[in-house]
């Protein structure tokens, strides 16, 4: 199956907080002590650095690995939370993850069936297509959502090759159903009874999606063994496999307890964790609700899945946040005094980022032709002052590149939306240096050598004209 | 090869503000108040000066841009004024101007005068701006005392230095520099701490708490030069003279290229050896009698006493310790009280550090006067540890 087309790679991202559901529990108790029902468990967070595009270009990464990039025809980012409404999300990604100019980018959203539809049309096409899915939904404090939902991103790589898995059929019900709906200017969703939106919805609409898919592959619902339903209703996962005639045991684990609903990202991250760990001939199907539905059925082949972070990796790399206050102030919940410091203007001008796209976006630096120097950020002349030449650099991709701190601080004067603010000098492994922010630290093991390997974040944001900056910071390396 | 500064240029005047929280006054009434007692000083009036530098960092947030400020303030019969900024070494970048229009013959006397006024801002520390358009895209979210704080993470893996240690060495210099101010009535903080003060205090930046840092002050210095003959026809004797000026500023190297490993300034050792060769010093660590460095935080103040030749590579932590700079030591360093506690109005820094080695050399500096210096340095510094601008000013008596 060399030849074949389909999932060639995918990959998948959580953010590294875990908001322990008890902390929202108990700080929302007195209003809605309903909410202890929910409280087992915890939900993935995105940092204050973190957005759609921040997460979709670490699952890119993942997904992507040392494949060669320049094959890549097309890129779709799906999302209900695109940060912005006019700039291309899916442009963004791409300038980070370095892809060539020469690419039909999207983003794809308005819907929970985003990724399903955006993975369809990849799959049902002939390019060498990129999907990345990628949520950060926020909801109101109290709220069965802010319980529910969690922060993540998947991608799958489609295209021609040995498939990790590939497409036996698809098909969609667009039933306009509204279990719950976000408009424009709003910033949390607004839901309806969940008893309608089980009997009615999930227990109607996807067996009919599943029915038709299955009548027109000829395959039979008792040979599915993997079937993945986001969905966070109780049990709901395994009241439609029943209706639908699939075997309890090939209902996957929604994540629920670990991540939470990551929305349009869900199928696809429900997927990959299910491509981890399934055998080659094994038929999935995934399903994604919402406004109807849209069904997948696929098989598993023999491409190789094992190099990866993937879902497992992220789900292991975690740190608990109890901090339920800390987390509404990331999401612009809760207001708070952030000083004078604060009020510094971030206004960016565009003619500047334009011209430094690579360096800013994309962390390119030089890599001099004479003397071989590799250095951030490229200037005309070479740094090295036994050089110094004109015009002698190449490109050279720091992004994918390791490094050792070799000074740092945390620094509690400068604002910071999450003081105090950890920066430093990094030594690039194989040349090239560079004073950046550092995310992710954990304070007790912060010191000079710390391996650090880089990550696409946001910057800062300018409140004053809703823009938001992206720069690449230092992470600590994490097996 | 150049001739160099030395004993071209002497003092005729020098004179300071109070530093502080001069909620009292604008930046005009700092310069003012620094530009009457030079001016007294060097028993001249205001048309004898043909030509003045203005030196001011932070211009938005007093007297605005240009030298007109300085001109309009003086009252400057209209004669070339010209406004320097070069971070924090600004002071050191007019007397630099001034000098050097002197010793080529342009100026018979010429002024320098540095002023900042900060304590408008609403808030401690300095205050934080854009740094350019496209820095603003990846420059890390830095304080200053961030930036500096970077030092002790390289200094202690460099030289396989003890925490403790280190910490201990920086608080001996806050304490040093608190006791010395409280014999300088202009000084800032005049008030005495103890180790234990520092080592309680809250944390800035780690490791710099908030005695590891200096104060954010309003103020003004100002220096009138002239010829040596022409200072002994007006009547001096025992003239003070600028042996060296010397400035070295970041090329990238520090930053971008490998070989830094940001313990040190690479800078200031460049241009204290360039300093050392105009003066003729070839054993500082003996020769110089008194030191003034840019302790813009303890941590700096520590690695410079290595950069300037006066600690060997490694020593200066225990150098500190055994009170090698301290006001009874061999090399009293910040015996003004240094930026930590006379101050920082960044403009005014430079001069201010002249102004004392200035007094010291003609036996005015009250209770805090050493006996007998021949030799007195500045080092004045703007900027990160990373990317910097540093000077190495020496004065010391006309002719030794």
């Amino acid at each position: 199956m060399a030849n074949d087309f389909g999932i060639l790679s995918f990959g998948a991202y959580l953010p590294r907080a875990r908001m322990q559901r008890k902390a929202v529990a108990a700080a929302n108790g007195w209003f809605a002590p309903g909410l202890k029902g929910l409280s087992r468990g915890e939900r993935a967070i995105a940092n204050w650095d973190e957005d759609t595009i921040t997460m979709a270009v670490e699952a890119a990464r993942d997904c992507l690995g040392e494949l060669d990039r320049a094959d890549l025809r097309q890129l779709v980012l799906a999302s209900t939370t695109h940060p912005f409404d006019d700039r291309q999300n899916a442009t963004v990604v791409a300038t980070a993850l370095h892809l060539p100019s020469a690419l039909r980018t999207s983003d794809a959203a308005g819907s929970l069936r985003a990724g399903t539809g955006a993975l369809i049309a990849a799959l049902e096409g002939r390019e060498t297509t990129l999907v990345v899915a990628a949520d950060q939904r926020r909801a109101k404090a109290g709220s069965t959502q802010e319980m529910q939902y969690g922060d993540g991103a998947a991608a799958m790589l489609v295209g021609t090759g040995t498939p990790v898995a590939r497409l036996l059929g698809a098909h969609t019900e667009s039933v306009d159903f509204v279990h719950q709906y976000r408009m424009h200017d709003r910033n949390s969703d607004y839901g309806w009874e969940e008893r309608w939106i089980r009997d009615e919805g999930y227990l109607k609409l996807v067996p009919r999606a599943v029915g038709a898919l299955l009548k027109r592959c000829g395959v039979d619902a008792a040979a599915i063994v993997h079937f993945c339903l986001p969905g966070t209703l109780s049990k709901v996962q395994a009241a439609v496999a029943k209706r639908c005639g699939i075997p309890e045991t090939a209902v996957r684990d929604p994540l629920g307890a670990s991540v939470g609903d990551t929305g349009a990202a869900h199928p696809l991250l429900m997927l990959a964790h299910v491509l981890e760990q399934s055998a080659p001939g094994d038929t999935v199907l995934v399903a994604g609700f919402g406004e109807g539905c849209d069904a997948l059925l696929l098989q598993v082949g023999d491409g190789r899945a094992d190099t990866r972070r993937g879902v497992t990796g992220a789900l292991a790399d975690r740190r608990e946040e109890s901090n339920y206050l800390r987390w509404l102030s990331f999401t612009g919940t809760v207001d708070l005094e952030r000083g004078m410091r604060a009020e510094v203007d971030k206004a960016t001008a565009m003619t500047v980022l334009y011209r430094n796209r690579d360096m800013i976006e994309g962390l390119v630096g030089g890599r001099c032709r004479r003397c071989g120097t590799v250095q951030f950020p490229r200037q005309r002349y070479c740094v090295n002052p036994e050089c110094n030449a004109l015009d002698s650099q190449d490109d050279y991709v720091f992004s994918e590149r390791t490094g050792r701190v070799l000074s740092y601080t945390a620094d509690g004067l400068t604002y910071s939306p999450d003081p105090p603010t950890y920066f430093g000098m990094v030594q690039v492994d194989g040349g090239g240096r560079m004073l950046m922010d550092f995310t992710e630290v954990d304070p007790a093991s912060m010191d000079v050598g710390l391996p650090v390997r880089m990550v696409f974040r946001i910057k800062d944001a300018d409140p004053n004209r809703g823009f938001v900056r992206y720069f690449w910071k230092a992470a600590p390396a994490r097996a | 090869m150049a001739s160099g500064i030395k004993d071209k240029v002497v003092i005729l005047g020098m004179g300071c503000s109070k530093f502080g929280e001069r909620w009292d006054a604008n930046a005009q009434d700092l310069m003012v108040e620094a530009f009457e007692e030079a001016l007294r000083d060097a028993g001249i009036e205001r048309r004898q000066i043909d030509a003045a530098w203005l030196g001011t960092a932070i211009e938005e947030q007093h007297v605005g841009k240009s030298a007109v400020p300085l001109a309009m303030t003086l009252r400057l019969p209209y004669i070339p004024v010209t406004r320097v900024e070069n971070y924090c070494a600004t002071g050191t970048e007019a007397l630099r101007g001034a000098v050097y229009a002197v010793a080529s013959g342009a100026a018979d006397v010429a002024l320098a005068l540095g002023v900042e006024k900060l304590k408008d801002t609403g808030y401690g520390g300095l205050p934080q701006r854009s740094r350019g358009a496209l820095n603003d895209l990846f420059w890390p979210n830095l304080s200053a005392p961030g930036s500096f704080a970077q030092l002790a993470a390289a200094y202690r893996a460099k030289h396989g230095a003890n925490r403790d240690d280190l910490k201990r060495a920086m608080a001996h210099i806050s304490v040093k520099s608190h006791a010395n101010a409280s014999r300088n009535p202009k000084a800032h903080l005049r008030n005495a701490i103890t180790e234990e003060d520092v080592l309680k205090a809250p944390m800035i930046a780690e490791p710099l708490g908030l005695y590891d840092c200096c104060g954010v002050s309003d103020g003004s210095a100002c220096a009138i030069v002239t010829t040596p003959d022409i200072a002994r026809g007006l009547g001096k004797r025992d003239l003070v003279a600028v042996k060296a000026l010397q400035l070295a500023v970041s090329n990238g190297e520090e930053v971008s290229f490998d070989r830094w490993d940001g313990s040190y300034f690479a800078t200031t050792r460049v241009a204290a050896a360039r300093a050392y060769r105009e003066a003729g010093i070839t054993r500082p660590r003996e020769q110089v009698s008194l030191v003034d460095v840019h302790d813009c935080f303890s941590v700096t103040e520590l690695v410079t006493m290595e950069d300037l030749q006066l600690s060997a590579e490694g020593t200066a932590i225990r150098d500190v310790l055994d009170g090698f700079y301290d006001a009874d030591g061999q090399v009293p360093c910040q015996i003004d009280g240094g930026l930590k506690c006379f101050g920082h109005p960044i403009g005014a820094s430079g001069l201010r550090m002249v102004y004392e080695m200035y007094l010291q050399l003609i036996g005015r500096a009250g209770d805090r006067q050493r006996p007998a210096p021949v030799w007195g340095m500045t080092h004045n510094l703007g900027g990160f540890p990373s990317q910097n601008v540093s000077s190495v000013t020496i004065v010391g008596q006309y002719g030794a």
